[in-house]
């Protein structure tokens, strides 16, 4: 039987269709306009019109994060494909699964500066995993296949076509399943077995071991094994910015984040180990502090899916390309019989990190401003939504607390901008996660600098039914920089006033706002309004809630290892730090 | 700083060079010399990277060579193993006077002449970098009036080819 001849645009569709593409976040313009044309036929795909490109790129990561699917996001040339920039950078930074659909001028008007022309191709090289120029018809089949699976496999990150207009519009035999020729790409994923023969070894021979958790075990979706391999070892576990929920906060061995704001426990277990058993992560300088006096008597053993982090800023000992949950199953079933020949005993190595926890547990003070305690806030949101929801943070203090201060005890639970430090994350990413995961309760916990950045999403989820909570710590200023200024810089707050406090001229109302966006706005001062206004927004279903809630601008970030310095400085409060003894 | 000889076999896709010389860039590695072309295979191209490594070492920039999905192979050429050629063209003045000499300085470094004007020749060199550095040596004092040059080509001594690895 002869292929069914299509136009390119009405291949794209087709093609989504047939690789299980249910969502699309974009926003049409003259050089995409093709494709949504036979969008608007699709009894498959979903498509949502967002109000800005940015929004649609980290809905897209929202979710993928949330669902564990890919992402995809679409966009017109020039300003709607360079609008989502600051989205694939991101994608690329979390190695979050993203598709970025975006339409390109005619290929006769290449390298003319058309009217909106940008090479976006060029543009997103070094943030993309990998990218496309499309310029026939023919090729979307085989084009759109390949991307997904660059996009989802191995180490997943984000992956643009670029697609010209006469590629669209032009006619072509459809062939299904295209063939995907990549002879430069097989990424390994299952690991060598002497590799794990010999880490098996060095964990049943250590003394002091940390399971130091990296992001890569919620993206392989190896939580279960994970839980197995601690149980096994019985070491303490850390979980960085990123794998938040890919160990159960409930979990005794759990000592919670790592890193410039990580708990005394996780950065001082770390810093004592002589192994660190590294899943997923990569040594970012916001774990390590100073590098070079990071986990000075630590081996590590280095697992990860992309051969470039090992041994990029920390020498592995023992190096373990592959995928996390192939890696972890394999050293289950290789660690019993080593743990039995050495009789690992680690019954000392606990009882100092026992003494951290017992004195060292995460806490704040409140500010004597009659304002709120931000984390006080976060934590009562965490506490009434419980851990099957989603929480979606900007990026700043509030991300900090609700790292802290929200108790996950599952994976793909916890989404924000770890690597890329995108503000304005929260409200798109929470939208794309409601999407994806439309049973789940879904918070964007916000700060007032961030919200300001993408809040024309509310648009969007209101209109299309997406009925996600957005919990504003409104300090009325860009805290973390604030908090920076207060111990850096003098208390000279240079920039950071944003003037949306209840003691200001409240420009923007949140309010106000959140009302014209047709959400249920609430307003909350007080602390014994904190609940009720949470539980209302739970209950309320019909439209997108956002609490403003007004809390103290003198509140800090703590624990904080200062930029720069050694983990070993790490403080427990302003002027505060650990008294260390024993294990040294 | 030490110098580094990698060769890369590639798709024959747009962008590919691009996509290795911003590489370089965007990890902080220095490009010495860069000579891209066809290969005996249709589709395949090779570039050979003649790097300069300060700091970090090779292996993260071969790391993150392969990441790249239109590379297919990075090799280092270690010196001993590899057979290395720079190609240069260089116009000389010369005159009645001179020309005898600089024919003489032609031969022995087995270079050929390729273009004569009363007041110069163009000469063609090739051969290892610092076989080309001396020849330039002697030239100087003539006049080197213009000077080009090739990105280093080298390939791996023996029978075994660099495609027939990976494309078996």
């Amino acid at each position: 039987m002869a292929n069914e001849v299509l136009t390119g645009a009405a291949a794209i569709i087709r093609s989504l269709e047939l690789l299980g593409i249910e969502d699309i976040f974009g926003l049409p313009g003259g050089a995409i306009l093709p494709t949504y044309d036979p969008l608007m036929d699709s009894k498959k795909i979903r498509h949502i019109l967002v109000r800005h490109e940015q929004g649609a790129g980290h809905a897209a990561e929202g979710y993928a994060s949330a669902s564990g699917r890919l992402g995809v996001c679409i966009a017109t040339s020039g300003p709607g494909a360079t609008n989502l920039v600051t989205a694939i950078a991101d994608a690329y930074m979390d190695s979050v699964p993203m598709l970025a659909i975006t339409g390109q001028v005619g290929s006769k008007l290449i390298g003319t500066d058309a009217f909106q022309e940008a090479d976006i191709v060029g543009i997103t090289m070094p943030i993309t995993k990998h990218s496309f120029l499309v310029t026939k018809a023919e090729d979307i089949p085989e084009t759109i296949a390949a991307a997904v699976m660059i996009a989802t496999t191995g180490r997943p990150g984000p992956v643009l076509v670029d697609v010209t207009k006469d590629a669209q519009q032009g006619k072509a035999e459809f062939v299904w399943p295209p063939k995907v020729d990549l002879a430069g790409y097989k990424p390994v994923t299952k690991p060598h077995g002497k590799q794990i023969q010999a880490a098996a070894q060095m964990i049943a021979e250590s003394k002091k071991p940390v399971l130091y958790v990296g992001g890569g075990v919620v993206r392989a979706g190896a939580h279960k094994e994970l839980l197995k391999l601690a149980e096994l070892t019985g070491a303490p576990v850390v979980t960085t910015l990123m794998a938040r929920g890919a160990f159960p906060d409930s979990h005794k061995q759990n000592l919670g984040m790592p890193g410039m704001h990580g708990t005394v426990p996780a950065v001082t277990a770390l810093q004592k180990a002589d192994l660190l058993i590294t899943l997923g992560a990569r040594f970012d300088d916001r774990v390590t502090g100073d590098v070079k006096s990071f986990a000075p008597g630590a081996k590590v053993i280095h697992v990860d899916i992309d051969p470039a982090e090992i041994g990029k800023i920390r020498f592995a000992d023992i190096p373990i390309v592959g995928d996390a949950k192939e890696v972890i199953t394999e050293l289950n079933a290789e660690l019993p019989s080593a743990l039995k020949a050495t009789k690992q005993d680690i019954k000392e190595w606990w009882s100092f990190v026992d003494g951290l926890v017992t004195r060292y547990p995460l806490g704040y003070t409140h500010e004597d401003d009659g304002k709120l305690s931000p984390q006080h806030v976060i934590q009562r949101i965490g506490e009434l939504s419980g851990p099957e929801a989603i929480y979606a943070a900007g990026v700043g203090q509030h991300q900090m607390w609700s790292a802290q201060f929200i108790k996950y005890e599952r994976p793909n639970s916890w989404l924000n901008s770890g690597g890329a430090g995108t503000m304005g994350y929260a409200v798109p990413a929470a939208m794309g996660a409601k999407v994806g995961q439309p049973d789940r309760l879904v918070w964007a916990i916000d700060g007032d600098g961030c919200f300001q950045m993408t809040n024309q999403e509310l648009a969007t989820c209101a209109i299309n039914n997406i009925p996600i909570k957005v919990a504003i710590i409104n300090n009325s200023s860009l805290g973390m920089v604030r908090q920076w200024q207060t111990l850096f810089y003098n208390e000279r707050y240079s920039n950071t006033d944003l003037n949306t406090g209840t003691d200001t001229v409240m420009i923007p109302d949140f309010v106000k706002l959140a009302d014209a966006y047709g959400c249920l706005a609430i307003r909350v001062e007080k602390e014994d309004e904190i609940d009720a206004a949470i539980k209302l927004a739970i209950a309320t279903n019909d439209r997108p809630v956002v609490i403003d809630f007004i809390v103290s601008r003198d509140a800090m970030v703590w624990p904080m290892v200062a930029a720069g310095l050694s983990n070993d400085e790490v403080q427990y409060a302003r002027d505060a730090a650990p008294l260390w003894d024993g294990m040294e | 700083m030490s110098r580094h000889v990698l060769s890369l076999l590639v798709e024959d896709k747009p962008g590919i060079l691009t996509r290795v010389a911003a590489l370089f860039a965007r990890r902080g590695f220095n490009i010495e010399s860069l000579a891209v072309g066809t290969t005996e295979v249709q589709g395949l191209s090779r570039i050979t990277v003649v790097v300069g490594v300060e700091g970090a070492p090779l292996e993260q920039v071969t790391k993150q060579l392969n990441k790249l999905i239109n590379v297919i192979k990075v090799v280092e050429l270690e010196a001993d193993q590899a057979v290395q050629r720079d190609h240069m063209l260089i116009k000389v003045r010369t005159d009645a006077a001179s020309r005898s000499a600089v024919l003489e300085a032609v031969t022995l470094f087995r270079a050929r002449v390729i273009d004569v004007v009363s007041d110069a020749l163009i000469i063609e060199v090739t051969g290892d970098t610092a076989k080309c550095a001396a020849f330039i040596k002697v030239l100087e004092p003539f006049g080197i009036k213009e000077l080009v040059q090739s990105g280093v080509l080298a390939m791996g001594r023996g029978s075994k080819s660099i495609t027939e690895k990976v494309l078996k």
